[in-house]
């Protein structure tokens, strides 16, 4: 037990030299950007900054599939002339139901609607299941599989749209991560004031381009395939052709600029070759008609085509101004979202507020440091400045393995250290008390270490497991900062069971071997 | 200093009868949790944004905050708050709003309140907004609870794993006896609840399990010792033997905890108030609620089991 052969000591300190070496990229900048330089990130909450949890909203997702469900409903059946009495999405159960007008055509509606059904999910299943009712009612369902598919595709889509936008408005180094099924956290360092941001994630960005109605007037209701949009400037409506004639998703580069002649604030665009063809067709069949530029169910402007536009290039003009036109163009050239997104939690953190908790928990870091270490020498001598030095090298380590995981260091996450250094040395003392027990019942010195150290062995390792356990249930559990917390207090308790069960003992075989004593001061 | 250690904090060799107490301690514990479980009804806990939702921001002046003009300033913007109050120094000010309806009008009413202080207060500076959805704050206090209460079962399971059924039925008894004390601190207190506390109490959980498992480490290797001494006997001695570090780990504990309390800011002292009430609970739960319990539990069955498993603890007896 006292015993350490020379590679065994050699190994325990090359452990803490290592330790000290992998910590002290925090010291200091990288030198160059090939060096791998891990350091501990301060959290949102020291450095101050934002932190936005975000909602994709899955309703809209699946209404979505519905409602481009009906519409392949609607074509299926064209061409066997099956007529239906009701055809609608039912969002809450997932489904789209038809009602058959002539119930002898059931099976002739059940066979064109099969080839609807794909089966690209995992295990080949089905994406919708399609069941008759007795009274000739046919459902189409989709499948959870397929939901489930659809959500996580709609999450990364997002995730990814998100990246963009962000990156357009020149935040430093921000984090955008999923969290659970449907959220978003959305991380921005050094921005006091997130509202640009959030107004830009809180549209779709969703542009197409329609033809306008010119026969429709505002008073009736619209006629089929016709709906009435706002216009985004200066109030009323408008007759809008519900075909979309070409998408924003064929646009391929959106620049903010003015109009050489009136000085007006522009957005100009350019199309993907498949843009270019059908924008060209339909510019060219319908001049001296007006096309609407639709933008999340609003339009911005409803020109009058006056020539064919073939180039693939195009402008847009709707009364902007110089951020509105950025704004525009920083949207439509990182894309729309699949569905919207809403902000369901925003923290938000000033640097100077951040700067004084960094302080704060400094000064108590030291001060809680200085009363351990001072309590330990008091109470315990030699030994207690054994368990101080480990101290020491516990800090040091706790450093390290957070630099390696690259853990975020928040405020809770700093009085989480502070209970470390009080609970690791438990384990310094735990010993000392077991090695002075010993000694006071006779034993010689080396046989009290031999016990001590080794009775407290198994007392040390069911106390911490006990609160190692309670604290990962906090990590599981816990969000944003708390997590913080609990990775300290983990890593804490690991490094502390090093510490004190191999560097404390080496430390006093050491200290015997060289000192020899008749009697241990404990 | 260097060498000897200056001082004890106990005595050795203390024989104090723990066990005569026994009745009186748990008799206290148990009123005090009782009155506790009655304060977390009534009045109930200072939710904090985390589980109650709303919108808070911290705002700071130059000099000492004049209330008067801030509460003037949100009335004439028609903002309807659920507070201003002094938060930490007298320069800074917490203004809590209600949870609003929709999203786009927990946006509009954090810039409402901005307009409003940029207009009638020079030199104030937000600089802290804390907005959570009524979704996320009730996530959020599902999943605390959840922490919680898998964190005492898991508790349960490794005792049981390591030692007999009575001390890990003790344990998670006193365990709860702990956190309810700590709950109704936070209610006599005011101290907002909020995930941090959370954590807070899942802290004094792992901390007071610690110290539960140290003596109960004792008490079983005492059994295994000494075959004939009655259990009350055998535990009182048992606490004797572990008084030293049980004090001893307190305070280091304490010691750490207390600058916090004192320096770590309006946002984290808190946090530290609790932790050091949980201390104090904890250590003396370990001696005067998880040992009765130990005793009453285990009376007859713990000393005929132990006499019967003759085989030793393998990382105890393992001789070097």
């Amino acid at each position: 037990m006292m015993y350490f052969s020379r590679l065994k000591a050699a190994a325990i300190l090359g452990v803490c030299l290592l330790g000290l070496l992998v910590s002290l990229p925090n010291a200091f900048p990288a030198p160059a950007s090939w060096v791998p330089w891990r350091t501990v990130h301060l959290g949102l909450d020291l450095k101050g900054g934002s932190y936005l949890l975000m909602e994709v909203d899955m309703k809209a997702v699946i209404k979505e599939r519905l409602d481009s469900l009906v519409d392949a409903v609607r074509q299926a059946l064209r061409p066997g002339a099956i007529f239906y009495q009701t055809l609608e999405a039912q969002p809450d159960q997932n489904r789209v139901v038809l009602r058959s007008r002539d119930p002898a055509k059931t099976d002739a509606a059940m066979s064109a609607l099969l080839p609807l059904v794909q089966r690209d999910g995992p295990n080949n299943a089905p994406d919708l299941d399609i069941v008759t009712a007795a009274d000739g009612a046919i459902t189409l369902t989709l499948s959870p599989v397929a939901l489930h598919a659809r959500a996580a595709g709609a999450v990364q889509q997002s995730i990814e749209i998100v990246r963009r936008r962000i990156d357009e408005t020149g935040v430093v180094d921000p984090q955008i991560t999923q969290q659970g099924d449907s959220r978003i956290i959305v991380q921005l360092p050094g921005i006091e004031d997130p509202n640009r941001i959030k107004q830009l994630l809180g549209k779709t960005a969703h542009m197409t381009f329609r033809l306008v109605d010119e026969t429709a007037n505002a008073g009736s209701p619209p006629p089929p395939g016709v709906e009435f949009l706002p216009m985004q400037e200066g109030g009323g409506k408008i007759a809008v052709r519900k075909r979309v004639d070409v998408d924003g998703g064929d646009l391929t580069d959106a620049r903010a600029g003015t109009n050489g002649q009136t000085g007006e604030w522009i957005v100009n665009f350019k199309f993907n070759s498949n843009g270019a063809r059908r924008f060209a067709d339909i510019t060219r069949a319908n001049v001296n008609h007006r096309f609407a530029i639709v933008l999340d169910d609003k339009v911005i402007s409803a020109p009058t085509i006056r020539e064919p536009i073939t180039g693939g290039s195009g402008q847009i003009s709707g009364g902007f101004t110089a951020n509105s036109a950025n704004d525009l163009a920083v949207l439509l050239r990182a894309g729309a979202l699949p569905a919207p997104l809403t902000v369901v939690e925003e923290r938000t953190i000033g640097p100077e507020l951040g700067a004084d908790s960094i302080r704060a928990g400094a000064i108590s870091l030291l001060a809680g440091f200085l009363f351990v270490i001072a309590f330990m020498a008091f109470f315990y001598g030699l030994f207690g400045w054994f368990a101080n030095l480990c101290l020491v090298v516990n800090l040091v380590l706790m450093l390290a393995l957070m630099s390696l995981l690259e853990a975020t260091l928040t405020l809770p996450g700093m009085a989480g250290i502070l209970l470390t250094l009080g609970m690791a040395v438990d384990a310094n003392i735990l010993i000392n008390e077991r090695i002075r027990e010993e000694q006071k019942r006779g034993r010689p010195p080396l046989a009290a270490l031999e016990h001590g150290f080794q009775r407290a062995y198994a007392t040390i390792f069911d106390s911490n497991a006990a609160t190692f356990l309670s604290h990962v249930m906090l990590f599981v559990f816990g969000s944003g900062p708390v997590k913080g917390f609990a990775v300290t207090i983990t890593i804490g308790i690991a490094t502390s069971m090093f510490t004190a069960w191999m560097l404390t003992r080496l430390l006093v075989s050491q200290w015997y071997v060289a000192v020899r004593p008749r009697l241990l001061p404990v | 200093m260097f060498i000897k250690p200056r001082m004890r904090l106990a005595p050795d060799n203390t024989t104090f009868r723990f066990m005569n107490g026994r009745i009186a301690g748990l008799v206290v514990s148990a009123i005090l949790s009782t009155a506790s479980v009655i304060l977390f009804f009534t009045p109930g806990l200072n939710l904090g944004i985390d589980f109650s939702g709303g919108i808070v921001m911290e705002v700071r002046t130059d000099g000492p905050a004049d209330f008067q003009k801030i509460r003037g300033a949100l009335a004439e913007e028609h903002i309807a708050d659920q507070g201003v109050q002094r938060f930490g120094d007298a320069s800074t000010v917490l203004i809590r709003l209600p949870t609003q309806p929709t999203e786009a009008g927990t946006q509009v009413a954090v810039s409402k309140v901005r307009t409003a202080l940029e207009k009638s207060l020079q030199g104030a500076k937000i600089v802290r907004v804390d907005a959570v959805g009524a979704s996320v704050s009730s996530e959020l206090f599902r999943n605390g609870l959840l922490a919680l209460g898998i964190s005492l079962l898991m508790i349960l399971a490794y005792i049981w794993f390591r030692f007999e059924w009575q001390f890990a039925v003790g344990a998670v008894v006193t365990l709860i006896l702990d956190v309810t004390k700590a709950i109704g601190f936070l209610a006599i207190t005011r101290i907002e609840f909020d995930l941090v506390m959370v954590a807070a109490i899942l802290t004094i959980l792992g901390y007071s399990t610690n110290d539960k498992v140290v003596v109960y480490d004792r008490v079983r290797e005492n059994l295994r010792k000494y075959k004939v001494m009655p259990l009350r006997d055998l535990i009182d001695l048992s606490i004797n033997e572990t008084l030293n570090r049980t004090l001893g780990t307190s305070m280091t504990v304490f010691l750490a905890s207390l600058p916090l309390a004192l320096f770590g800011g309006a946002s984290i002292s808190g946090f530290a108030w609790v932790m050091l009430f949980g201390i104090v609970v904890g250590t003396s739960s370990s001696i005067f609620i998880a040992a009765p319990i130990l005793l009453f539990l285990g009376e007859r069955r713990l000393r005929r089991d132990t006499v019967a498993v003759e085989a030793p603890e393998p990382g105890v007896a393992r001789q070097p």
